[in-house]
């Protein structure tokens, strides 16, 4: 079997304490690692060896669960996804851009998961019928439609790397208009009217200028700058349709 | 125990220096600046063409000069570039799904291309360039 190598990994934190901290700090650590670890190893080396009051989310240890989201020298990032053989020199941790830190690595989803449910990210169906008619049959091409936006994970690195969303924190962000965009173009859904309410709003995707980093940092692969934009296509047809065809109505 | 999550401001005018990719969505957003200037540029040609023969000559003149050639150089560039990232990003807001697969980016993007030549020829053909 061939030996795994170690290596003495430099970690800078960013420290906060609510009961004690006004501001937050940069404590650093030093810890012996293996190369094929993984950050979120790393970190749990210095809580297991260390320092016990070191906190941060975990749980799946595969990118999976999208708990232990990042920054990363900079980068939103997975920890549990993100090598140490990558990285040289100090290695800088801090909690996610753009959210409340609650304590130390572990930040506030609050307002994300409440932008979550104003998109109603479940299946509205375009007509009700007893469970004794059967399933709602859909084909491998309708399925497609919407596959990649049906794989977010909701680890929020999305909103980390939007910069409008840091800028304007009434936005309604990546994640959750492109759940809104994966129901929108589910052929069981008929709800897209419903949620247009939020999407097309200043508060929606007209306050996304198509920076892009969104997608770049999804590690889940989902495309969240291309649900936007499509969604601005539909809306300004809607829009159209409503205020420039005679007799036009959404 | 209460809550007292730490807020952080983002700066609101540096913060395009964070990340490379940032700088280069402003470097696409300044862009803009040139061909707005381009499309002022081409309305007050059309003033002076209604203006009379001399307002248009001395249009035609002022496009000779050396700063207006240098502005000319810079919207062309400008302009490519803000042509060139929008055709790389059309697959995202326009992508074509032919039964269970997507048409490739580079498709797109490429057919766009093919559009922008041909029309340009016919620009060139109208304006009697051939």
């Amino acid at each position: 079997m061939t030996q795994m190598k170690e290596r003495l990994v430099q970690l800078e934190v960013l420290r906060y304490n609510p009961d004690t901290d006004t501001e937050a700090h940069f404590q650093r650590y030093e810890v012996t690692c293996y190369e094929e670890w993984v950050v979120l190893d790393a970190l749990n080396k210095v809580k297991a060896d260390i320092d016990p009051t070191l906190n941060f989310r975990w749980s799946c240890h595969m990118a999976v669960c999208g708990s232990c989201g990042m920054m990363i020298n900079g980068e939103p990032k997975l920890s549990c996804h993100t090598f140490l053989r990558d990285y040289e020199g100090v290695i800088r941790v801090e909690p996610l851009a753009h959210f409340p830190i609650e304590r130390d690595l572990v930040t506030a989803p609050d307002d994300f998961m409440e932008k979550l449910k104003r998109v109603k990210p479940y299946i509205i169906p375009k007509e009700k019928k007893p469970i004794s008619e059967g399933e709602y049959k859909q084909t491998p091409a309708q399925l497609m439609k919407f596959r990649q936006y049906s794989m977010c994970i909701n680890c929020m690195l999305c909103y980390a790397a939007c910069p409008e969303y840091g800028l304007s924190p009434s936005f309604i962000g990546p994640a959750a208009l492109t759940m809104a965009h994966r129901y929108n173009q589910d052929s069981r859904d008929g709800g897209r009217m419903e949620r247009q309410e939020v999407v097309a709003t200043h508060e929606g995707v007209w306050e996304c200028t198509f920076v892009g980093a969104c997608s770049e940092a999804c590690p889940a692969h989902v495309d969240p700058a291309s649900a936007l934009q499509q969604m601005k296509i539909t809306s300004s047809i809607d829009w159209i349709v409503e205020h420039l065809i005679p007799g036009g109505k959404k | 125990m209460s809550r007292r999550p730490l807020v952080r401001e983002v700066p609101p005018t540096s913060w395009y220096f964070r990340h490379p990719l940032y700088l280069r969505y402003m470097s696409r957003e300044i862009t803009c600046i040139f061909v707005a200037a381009y499309c002022v540029l081409l309305v007050v040609g059309l003033q002076r063409l209604s203006s009379g023969p001399a307002a248009w000559e001395a249009f035609l003149l002022g496009l000779r000069s050396a700063d207006s050639i240098v502005f000319h150089l810079l919207a062309l560039a400008a302009s490519v570039y803000h042509a060139a990232t929008w055709f790389g990003a059309t697959h995202k807001a326009m992508p074509i799904q032919i039964g269970e697969d997507f048409v490739q980016p580079n498709v797109i993007s490429g057919a766009h291309y093919v559009v922008w030549v041909v029309l340009s020829f016919v620009i060139l053909y109208l304006a009697g360039v051939f």
